[in-house]
């Protein structure tokens, strides 16, 4: 039968692996996948001659679930997509689907500036828990307690915010669930302040450690043109030496305002393209978060200050039914550019087909290409470096 | 470049059979590309130093509806360098049965992100990819029936004897 032609293939495969070969398992209950991924590697003693991912452990019917609820129940379903980096899974659909209404310029600046933030926030909660989680993966775990040591700041810092620790359905169409707290933007400032000397201390104790550098420097080398062809985004696009950032790339809600760099790999250590510079994007990433954040703290302070009769819900549409029409939002989410491709029939209020583009399922498609011929341990430290979101992944 | 001159040089290229209509009333205008094209006309956007569109950001398969009896894929390109966006359409009538899944052409060759994307449509609408190095069901498991994001889809009631409530 066609349809089971390539099943048939890929079983054959397996069971006629020669007498040197062996067939192992990783995952998917394994520490070093990330959550539930299995990946079948054939190997010859210590070396992985080929990796075959198997996904869909977590698979939730994002899509399905979409096409049966009005666009603002569908928020907290991205929420559980990019579980470490909810804030910009939100804002990423609500922008599509104001783009679709022809809102997005309404927006009041206060409330861009809010999303900034808290996105912002989310961002460096999510690379800390790839660089803790990282160093576990080699073997070191005190980087892995400092990191969530931080991250609890933040996680605090968002609930007072939302009320949740880590699914927010915070960013509404339209606006915002509220205000933040009195007392958020000066918080933020401590933060800030508290946060860059424990990046020194990281930075001190993970990145330029020498064993570290050992297991990351120059494995699962990524060259620029394969990450493109696998269409790679985010710190794996930038690991691999490429200035680009969607924040920049299409200037979307206040980013323009913002003043920030994009960190690419310079290949200080290693070459460009390997999972420490991978690793070292992220570094500069969280640097250039905390920038923005002092920043947008500022701002939020003075020029779009909280007033009496700010309403971050004067927007929100009570009902949400965009002109017929597809259309594809596109944003940059910690792990890369996330996008939702909408298809709208004019006349109900749920979406006809949506389907959103994870990055770390495309970051992921790119496994078995950049570990052919590592060893086991290895190939441990390049799933690391990719950052996987299961949740994301399997949808 | 702008969508009038991608579909200028398309037409110079493939001739203006190549492009069965566009849809222009939405945001983001698209191309419908007559399917037997496709990857062609993808190698060549890829390829020419005007187009150049390198990444791949989306490709999604979508059921139009039982009443419709059509399918499409939705290619949403973008160029890295020369910072343009483009979408390409497909389509194919289907009359929907499962032994007969509508069919179109593969564009792994020409970008690997196609790779995942095409194994998810196969494996969620049932299309089928001519062409495709691997097309196995990838979110799924191998034995599922049916294919869960079609309009017309009934939940099985049980799988491997586990009954399944909704």
């Amino acid at each position: 039968m066609k349809y089971t032609e390539a099943l048939e293939r890929y079983q054959h495969k397996i069971n006629s692996v020669s007498s040197e070969e062996m067939v192992l398992n990783l995952g998917p209950q394994h520490p070093s996948t990330h959550g539930v991924l299995r990946l079948e590697l054939i190997t010859d003693g210590e070396i992985v001659k080929e990796v075959i991912p198997h996904l869909g452990y977590l698979h939730r019917c994002f899509e399905k679930h979409a096409e049966a609820l009005n666009y603002s129940q569908i928020i907290p379903f991205t929420d559980r997509m990019d579980y470490m980096a909810s804030m910009n899974n939100n804002h990423a659909f609500v922008m599509g689907v104001e783009k679709m209404l022809g809102i997005e310029d309404k927006i009041p600046k206060r409330v861009e500036y809010i999303r900034v933030l808290v996105c912002e926030l989310n961002r460096i909660a999510s690379h800390l828990i790839a660089i803790g989680t990282y160093g576990i993966d080699i073997g070191a775990f005190t980087p892995f307690l400092w990191c969530f040591r931080d991250r609890e700041h933040i996680m605090n810092m968002l609930e007072w915010t939302s009320g949740a620790r880590m699914l927010y359905n915070y960013i509404w169409v339209g606006g915002l669930f509220y205000d933040v707290p009195v007392g958020f933007e000066e918080r933020c400032v401590e933060f800030v302040k508290y946060f860059k000397p424990k990046m020194k201390e990281l930075n001190e104790l993970l990145t330029e450690n020498q064993i570290f550098i050992s297991r990351t420097a120059n494995v699962g080398v990524l060259p620029l043109d394969v990450a493109i062809n696998y269409g790679c985004s985010g710190p794996m696009l930038r690991g691999s030496g490429l200035k680009y950032d969607l924040r920049r790339e299409d200037e979307y809600s206040v980013y323009p305002e913002l003043d920030f760099e994009i960190p690419y790999a310079k290949g200080e250590i290693g070459t460009v393209g390997d999972c420490w510079n991978r690793y070292k994007v992220r570094i500069d990433e969280i640097a250039e978060s905390l920038k923005i954040i002092e920043q947008c703290a500022i701002k939020l302070q003075h020029e779009h200050k909280r007033t009496p009769d700010f309403d971050p819900r004067a927007l929100v549409p009570k009902k949400v039914v965009p002109k017929q029409q597809d259309f594809y939002c596109r944003a940059e989410n910690p792990k890369g550019e996330i996008g939702f491709y909408f298809i709208a029939d004019g006349k109900s209020d749920k979406p006809f087909r949506v389907k959103s583009r994870g990055p770390s399922f495309n970051n992921l498609s790119v496994i078995s290409e950049i570990s052919k011929g590592v060893l086991i341990a290895d190939l441990v430290a390049i799933i690391g470096s990719i950052d996987i979101v299961l949740g994301e992944v399997d949808r | 470049m702008t969508f009038t001159e991608i579909k200028e040089l398309l037409i110079q290229k493939f001739g203006p059979d190549s492009i069965e209509a566009e849809e222009t009333q939405g945001l983001q205008p698209a191309l419908v590309i007559k399917k037997d094209h496709i990857v062609e006309v993808c190698l060549m956007l890829r390829d020419n130093e005007n187009t150049w569109f390198d990444f791949l950001s989306n490709l999604s398969g979508v059921d139009y509806g039982v009443e419709a009896q059509k399918f499409g894929v939705v290619y949403h390109l973008s160029s890295i360098l020369k910072k343009h966006q483009l979408v390409l359409k497909v389509y194919q009538q289907n009359d929907r049965d499962e032994q007969n899944l509508p069919v179109f052409k593969s564009v792994t060759s020409v970008w690997k992100t196609a790779d995942w994307h095409e194994r998810e449509a196969f494996d969620l609408l049932g299309i089928y990819f001519e062409g495709h190095p691997d097309l196995r069901r990838i979110l799924l498991p191998d034995d599922w029936e049916g294919y869960p994001l079609r309009k017309d889809y009934k939940t099985a009631e049980q799988y491997h004897n586990i009954k399944i409530d909704l």
